[in-house]
């Protein structure tokens, strides 16, 4: 141990001494700032295919390295007795060179042709695909590496998907080690068939698909006219130029406004809203709606420190500290919107995720739902099909898990609504994390969202007022124990919809479950009586049953409804209607083929409608449409209708039971406002 | 939108996740142009005011016009600051005097804010580092958890995407926030010019040299430079290729000391 040559101690400063530099103001905000775009650029692609070395020759071709970089790694590799290659100026970790893999994302600028370029070097290891998804999420374009001897490999598919996914639609796909297939253009062309066909299944259409060699240098910076010149198309970096640069991540100024609450500050007598336009523009003087409160409030001002001028409007990507007008109850979580063009409001998701845990994602457990700042809990209750890589087709046979590197099609529910909109009319309100313990474990994008034809409880009007109760849904659930539910069986007369439903209420009573039975037949006595059998009367008799059953529902009972309502619009809309009111909704489809249900004909039904005598009869001059994506099917008649109830009764009590931690952190009736 | 402009949204963005999801943070602080500027990013974040402390890691080797500066921005600012020492090992005799650099730092820096992690309980620190700074820390996360031994491991990161980060932490831990890690050193300057940010005097040229990055004074060197102005260091940044912390001894010291520096705590 020894000190270091110590230079002079240096004087003390003099009295009066002003210490510090007050710069000349630019302008601030308004002014923008010199700062040049740059193009945030991903390289994916298999493992060995040439990812660090294409960076590496990139940098040198730009002149773009720290002096002595490249001196330092050269006398890095004569110490360990290694040759020199481009991908080291990139490993600055001594480990990664031993195992030469790089292990995680790396971000290294150059510049050319008067544009800065921000690389994000994405590994290839099937172990790295986190890192992977955290650079790749973050870039404006992708360069997808493939080397021509061995051609489209697993990574190379799965980081294609990953892309996909992650909304990166912007893809140059450089074939690379063209030196090595003997510079042959048949290869190159069989290659860009093959790698075109696959993104086109993923709809990503690659700007330009160019053969290179990193490590000789060609058609990267230089054009290489001896062994490429059958290649009419541009260089790599030409392009890049050709693209447009990035920056700006924030969505469309004219789309409709979404803006996301981070935060309430009160730290003086202003009681500031903090947050963030994800689309749309906001001015002062707007009327905004709160959701999911719905609550309407003016905006008073824009609150922006360090500006001598007010700020009139804030586009996409803004960061916004408003005050408001009316004093109306908001916190984080909250999505602000105009009237128009509101976001969905609703309880279930359906979405296309891809899970990164070593623990896989499986059907009913809780899994923690991101979206912008809400966080909820949600489940996993359908898995429709799991999207293999290879060939982009369905994996066989049903899945009661999402494994890791696993993308599927799966439909969420949360235990709380959510507010959100398709990722493909709203991106950053259309795409959400999810977690399993302290770290982000997966993510997908929404595929579609039911919007509402009207705002049924929007504050429209300056004198009207929404009506809302101080016993929150969650007060509810506490108090009794349980949330409410809408059980919808539905099935052909004769299915067993009415055996179920007597049994499982029964059932469900016993364990201290408040339950009702809404039978279809009952109704018509009452509530429907005025409803005869048209078209035009049985979808006003779903219509109705599915307004009561959802009030029931909300008002803390587990209602099971037993209605044959064969038509899917007419079942959709009840569905959206539950889940708009944050009220949990379970299709159950209580299956059993025509001829079993006929030879059953418990009322003697059936009979007549052959014989003619009852017209317009589900099943037999009626249609009935199956569900399609129907929350639990019951096979009646294959299984006896102890093990149907017991799969009925698991079901629902997964449903609508609270966790051990929710009943004892929970408010009592009337706590929560 | 400029470039800047995302930037600062981006960099207010992170600061109120930061606020939102932890309990008790504090803001590192070392007055440099970095420090300067996250500290006028916080004020924007925050209507004006910065909720949370600041911390000042004093070696006890300040530059003296470093130290009035803190003085002046203590009060300009209305900033809650925390100054720490780590007394303990500057009664054991650890200087630059006796001790090489990369000891003293880990002694004088890493430990002396380990020891205020101990005592203050904070579960995040916002830091100032940039991923251009060094190319261990161009693979830093926004959100980048540290374990109660106050390490970092680097080989196994969390995933990070579309804003949401790692805000869970295990008693004893300890999460870094880095809402500066997409900017560089020019878009720091640029920024500075933008805004009007005070910065010390001692990044202007004062009898043919100035300082580039600013640390202990027994190891900190001055560069060759005439510059005064902001404009003149963003066109002398444009056309320079030295390293930015090239002048900070306790990097170069030997092969990977950046890293085990880091590793152990060092920002």
């Amino acid at each position: 141990m020894s000190g270091v040559v110590m230079p002079p101690a240096p004087k003390p400063v003099p009295p009066g001494f002003e210490p510090a530099f007050f710069p000349k103001r630019m302008g601030g905000a308004a002014a923008g700032g010199a700062g040049e775009p740059r193009t945030r650029i991903v390289v994916v692609g298999h493992v060995d295919h040439g990812k660090s070395t294409l960076i590496g020759r990139l940098l040198a071709d730009t002149d773009s390295l720290p002096e002595g970089k490249l001196e330092a790694v050269e006398k890095a590799c004569r110490e360990e007795g290694m040759p020199f290659e481009h991908a080291f100026l990139l490993d600055a970790l001594l480990e990664e060179q031993a195992q030469n893999i790089t292990i995680d994302t790396t971000r290294i600028e150059f510049r050319h042709g008067g544009r800065a370029f921000q690389i994000i070097d994405a590994p290839g290891h099937r172990e790295f695909i986190k890192n992977m998804v955290t650079g790749a999420a973050a870039a404006d374009e992708a360069i997808l590496m493939i080397d021509a001897q061995e051609g489209l490999k697993e990574q190379t598919r799965r980081h294609g998907l990953l892309l996909s996914l992650l909304g990166v639609a912007r893809v140059i796909v450089a074939v690379n080690k063209m030196d090595l297939v003997g510079w042959k253009e048949a290869r190159f062309r069989e290659l860009e068939k093959e790698i075109r066909e696959y993104l086109g299944g993923l709809k990503i259409s690659p700007r330009e698909v160019i053969p290179i060699s990193a490590r000789e240098g060609s058609q990267v910076k230089a054009r290489d006219g001896k062994n490429l010149g059958w290649f009419r198309g541009p260089t790599l970096l030409e392009a890049l130029l050709a693209g447009a640069p990035g920056g700006s991540q924030g969505g469309d100024a004219q789309g409709p406004l979404r803006f996301t609450v981070q935060d309430v500050y009160r730290f003086d007598e202003r009681r500031v809203i903090a947050g963030r336009i994800e689309s749309g523009t906001l001015r002062p003087g707007d009327t905004v709606l709160f959701f999911p409160d719905r609550k309407s409030s003016r905006i008073k001002t824009i609150e922006a420190w360090g500006e001598p001028e007010a700020v009139r409007e804030l586009g996409p990507g803004r960061a916004a500290a408003v005050t408001l007008e009316e004093q109306i109850f908001v916190e984080r979580g909250h999505v602000g919107s105009h009237q128009e063009h509101p976001p969905v409001e609703s309880r279930e998701v359906r979405a296309r995720i891809f899970w990164l845990d070593t623990e896989p994602l499986r059907l009913q457990a809780p899994v923690q739902l991101r979206l912008a700042t809400q966080s909820v809990e949600a489940r996993l209750v359908a898995i429709e099909r799991v999207v293999d890589a290879e060939k982009l087709e369905q994996k066989s046979g049903a899945r009661e898990e999402v494994g890791r590197f696993e993308v599927a099609e799966v439909r969420l529910r949360c235990r709380r609504p959510l507010v959100y909109d398709a990722h493909d009319r709203v991106e950053s309100l259309g795409r959400f994390a999810l977690q399993q313990g302290p770290r982000l474990g997966g993510g997908g994008i929404v595929l579609e969202a039911e919007y509402p034809r009207s705002l049924a409880k929007a504050v429209t009007g300056e004198h009207l007022t929404w009506t809302e109760g101080r016993v929150s849904q969650e007060a509810r659930a506490a108090h009794f124990g349980h949330e409410g539910a809408v059980i919808w069986l539905t099935g052909l007369s004769g299915s067993g919809k009415s055996t179920l439903a007597v049994a499982l209420e029964s059932l469900l009573f016993r364990r201290g479950i408040a339950s009702m039975i809404l039978d279809g037949d009952n109704l018509r006595h009452g509530l429907c009586a005025d409803l005869g059998f048209s078209l035009e009367d049985r979808a006003e008799n779903i219509r109705r049953a599915g307004e009561m059953a959802k009030l029931m529902a909300e008002s803390g009972l587990v209602v099971i409804s037993s209605l044959i309502s064969p038509l899917r619009k007419e079942r959709q809309a009840v569905r959206t209607a539950c889940q708009a009111a944050g009220v949990n909704y379970s299709e159950v489809f209580v299956n059993a083929p025509l001829k079993e249900c006929e030879k059953r004909d418990p009322r003697g039904l059936y009979r007549k409608a052959r014989a003619g005598e009852i017209k317009g009869f589900t099943g037999i001059d009626s249609p009935y449409e199956e569900p399609e994506r129907p929350d639990l099917v019951l096979h009646t008649d294959r299984e006896k209708v102890e093990g149907s109830v017991g799969h009925l009764l698991q079901h629902v009590l997964g449903l609508v039971r609270l966790k051990e931690e929710d009943r004892e952190s929970a408010e009592g009736p009337g706590g929560q406002i | 939108m400029s470039y800047l402009q995302t930037l600062e949204d981006q960099s207010i963005y992170i600061f109120r996740e930061a606020f939102a999801n932890f309990k008790n943070m504090a803001m590192p602080w070392s007055m440099g142009k970095d420090s300067n500027t996250l500290i006028w990013l916080a004020k924007k974040a925050f209507a004006g005011k910065i909720p949370f402390p600041l911390v000042h890691i004093d070696t006890t080797y300040e530059f003296p016009e470093m130290l009035a500066f803190r003085e002046w921005a203590r009060k300009h600012y209305e900033i809650d600051l925390i100054v720490i020492v780590n007394e303990e090992a500057r009664k054991r005799g650890v200087g630059y005097e006796t001790h090489d650099p990369v000891t003293v730092t880990h002694e004088l820096k890493s430990l002396a804010l380990q020891q205020a992690l101990a005592k203050y309980q904070w579960d995040a620190l916002i830091t100032g580092i940039r991923r251009d700074e060094d190319s261990t820390r161009a693979k830093e996360r926004y959100f980048s958890p540290r374990t109660a031994d106050n390490e970092w491991e680097y080989r196994d990161q969390p995933p990070e995407f579309w804003g949401q980060f790692t805000t869970a932490v295990k008693p004893g831990e300890h999460v870094r926030v880095q809402p500066l890690l997409d900017w560089t050193e020019l878009d720091v300057w640029e920024y500075v010019r933008r805004e009007g940010i005070p910065v010390p005097k001692m990044y202007f040229a004062e009898n043919g040299r100035r300082y580039r990055s600013l640390g202990c004074w027994p190891i900190t060197k001055s560069v060759e430079s005439r510059v005064n102005t902001i404009e003149g260091i963003i066109e002398e940044l444009k056309s320079t290729k030295t390293a930015e912390r090239a002048g900070r001894a306790q990097d170069h010291h030997e092969r990977n000391a950046m890293q085990k520096l880091r590793a152990k705590g060092f920002l």
